[in-house]
């Protein structure tokens, strides 16, 4: 089990350093540059003073000893400054980390909270009125565009309903209530950009436990179980959902992407201060130390994710933690 | 109700409201009542509710919204078709390569898709559009070259299985070059999931599309992309619900479509499935 974990471990690098790549050429091939971002075609700023901006950022030299130079300060965790306000990156991608994982983590538990019941349900009950109702909502999920969707909450709970807070995480006022009024307030905050960010999700999972639900029951240890005289109860919960569940462990780690994309839509409409609104900022503000923190921060929690659910797996399923030693 | 013809049923209405949105927007000159940029800027011309001479209604600068949705068709459709004729030329070639030779090429191309598929794939999308500069183009072009790693793993899957076949081997004892024997010999058998995927990648990349629209990423007013009119609307959600609801609902339309027909293709070629039925 250690070796399975050291190795998962291990296989991040090689994909951090390749995505970092991609992300570093891209960047800086595309037309376009921070110097001409902040001064265009100011004419107060000279070209000598332009060409100094690019030295102090090293944006003068080759693009390999830039990235060098990137990965030689990434080893010491030092993400380099913003272009913009020169504070170091490291430290607006921490102030904006917290709000990110919040959002993500609720919508995650929502998301398995809701989806694995409703799935496994419809997959038991194949063909019943429950069945196709969660059937049609799967497909309307799949398909539904979730800024549209965030819209229409915003418009019904926010404006016409005046329930719900539809921007922000804290009021300015935050600051001057009680503990207990504050987590209060911010869970008040969260309602509706947990319901959009999970609302794909919630789509996706429930499927796939359907599916595996009818899979597993195809299993000939059910018609044993059965055979033995076991109780329904005790065939479904114990014997079948338990099985169910093991590839959606894997499920869960592979929408982590989607969830985290989706952030960068969300955090913009709903005004949450996470980062992905700081990599939306960043990008519109050609900031590259930022929009490379953030990259690498985004592709860091997806890693994360993954992992995390790749070693669950191996918890759950003795054939991968046995097959690894 | 058996489930193949519950299938049959899907995959018909999915083709349906496809037809119906490629036609109209294929002879949107013809269908469209208005000219889709003509504004009318007095006061009884803007934000007219839906009526019977504005299906529905007209925007905040007084253009048609029913004509304006026949030439965002053509955008959102265009956009979805394109990106996966590129994801699926680069899918198919990447997939093919990789089953076919395994090994060195095989490993190599293989971490490659990993690295894609962990990749904050619509962070780098913003980021390539709004450095290039928003056009219909470049957003059909990045979309197609950000989603083909699902497809690559499909055909090298395919091509894992079928380069042992007896054909094969036979091909390659009567020395026939290796590039015909992955196009012309593996790749035809490799199709089924190739259509599946390709059909619900449509869907997916029309609801990029319409994301980035809604950023201000995608198409650029004053041409009309469901995505835009979406956006252009959300400011007058309070009193002018249609120029919000029509683009939405044509979205959820158009893309549940995609995965109706795609979902219904699966189930029709997958052998596991088929001999349940």
């Amino acid at each position: 089990m250690k070796y399975y974990i050291i190795k998962r471990l291990l296989l991040t690098i090689p994909m951090l350093i390749g995505i970092s790549i991609i992300m570093f050429v891209v960047m800086h091939l595309a037309p376009g540059d921070p110097t001409s971002m902040r001064y265009g075609l100011n004419p107060e700023v000279s070209q000598g003073a332009r060409a100094n901006f690019n030295r102090m950022y090293g944006l003068d030299e080759p693009l390999h000893v830039q990235y060098g130079m990137w990965i030689k300060r990434l080893l010491t965790l030092d993400f380099g400054r913003s272009l913009i306000d020169d504070r170091p990156v490291i430290d607006k991608v921490a102030s904006r980390l917290p709000a990110t994982v919040l959002l993500q983590a609720v919508s995650i538990l929502l998301i398995i909270s809701i989806a694995i019941p409703l799935g496994a349900a419809g997959g038991l009950k194949r063909g019943s009125f429950f069945d196709k109702v969660t059937t049609v909502f799967v497909f309307v999920g799949y398909a539904m565009p979730t800024f549209w969707l965030a819209l229409i909450l915003i418009f019904i709970f926010g404006f016409k309903l005046g329930w719900l807070p539809v921007s922000g995480m804290t009021p300015w006022y935050a600051d001057y209530l009680p503990f207990s009024a504050k987590a209060g307030d911010l869970a008040w905050h969260l309602v509706l950009p947990v319901v959009t960010t999970a609302f794909g999700g919630l789509a996706a999972l429930s499927r796939y436990s359907r599916s595996s639900m009818i899979e597993v029951l195809r299993e000939p240890y059910i018609l044993t179980a059965r055979a033995k005289g076991l109780s329904e109860n005790r065939v479904v919960f114990v014997h079948a959902l338990k099985n169910a569940l093991l590839p959606i462990v894997t499920i869960l780690g592979l929408t982590l992407p989607a969830l985290i994309s989706g952030s960068f839509i969300f955090e913009t409409i709903f005004a949450w201060p996470g980062m992905g609104r700081l990599g939306y900022e960043a990008i519109m503000n050609y900031d590259y130390p930022v929009i490379m923190g953030v990259g690498v921060m985004a592709t860091l929690l997806t890693l994360l994710g993954i992992f995390i659910s790749d070693v669950l797996y191996a918890v759950v399923d003795p054939r991968i933690r046995l097959g690894g030693e | 109700m058996t489930s193949f013809t519950l299938t049959m049923k899907r995959i018909i209405f999915g083709i349906f409201i496809i037809a119906v949105m490629t036609l109209t927007a294929v002879f949107a000159p013809l269908v469209a009542p208005y000219d889709p940029l003509e504004m009318d800027l007095s006061p009884e011309g803007r934000l007219k509710p839906p009526s019977p001479e504005h299906f529905f209604g007209t925007d905040n600068l007084g253009r048609d919204v029913f004509s304006r949705m026949l030439y965002g068709a053509r955008i959102s459709l265009s956009v979805g078709f394109i990106a996966v004729i590129i994801s699926v030329c680069i899918g198919i070639l990447l997939g093919g390569l990789s089953g076919y030779y395994g090994g060195r090429v095989d490993a190599l191309i293989m971490r490659f898709v990993e690295v894609m598929y962990c990749f904050p794939t619509f962070f780098l999308i913003m980021m390539v559009i709004t450095f290039l500069g928003p056009s219909i183009v470049n957003v059909m072009v990045v979309i197609g070259l950000t989603s083909w790693p699902g497809l690559c793993r499909l055909v090298r899957a395919e091509f894992l299985s079928l380069r042992e076949r007896d054909f094969v081997s036979s091909a390659k004892v009567q020395g026939i070059p290796d590039r015909r024997i992955i196009f012309r010999h593996i790749l035809p058998n490799a199709m089924a999931p190739v259509y599946v995927s390709a059909t619900l990648s449509v869907g997916a990349a029309i609801l990029v599309e319409s994301a980035l629209s809604f950023l201000g990423l995608g198409v650029q007013i004053p041409r009309p992309s469901w995505g835009n009119i979406l956006t252009a609307g959300k400011n007058y959600l309070d009193y002018a619900w249609w120029l919000t609801f029509f683009p939405g609902i044509a979205i959820l339309l158009t893309v549940l479509s995609f995965n109706l027909v795609g979902e219904g293709l699966r189930e029709l070629l997958d052998p596991r499935l088929r001999k349940r039925k």
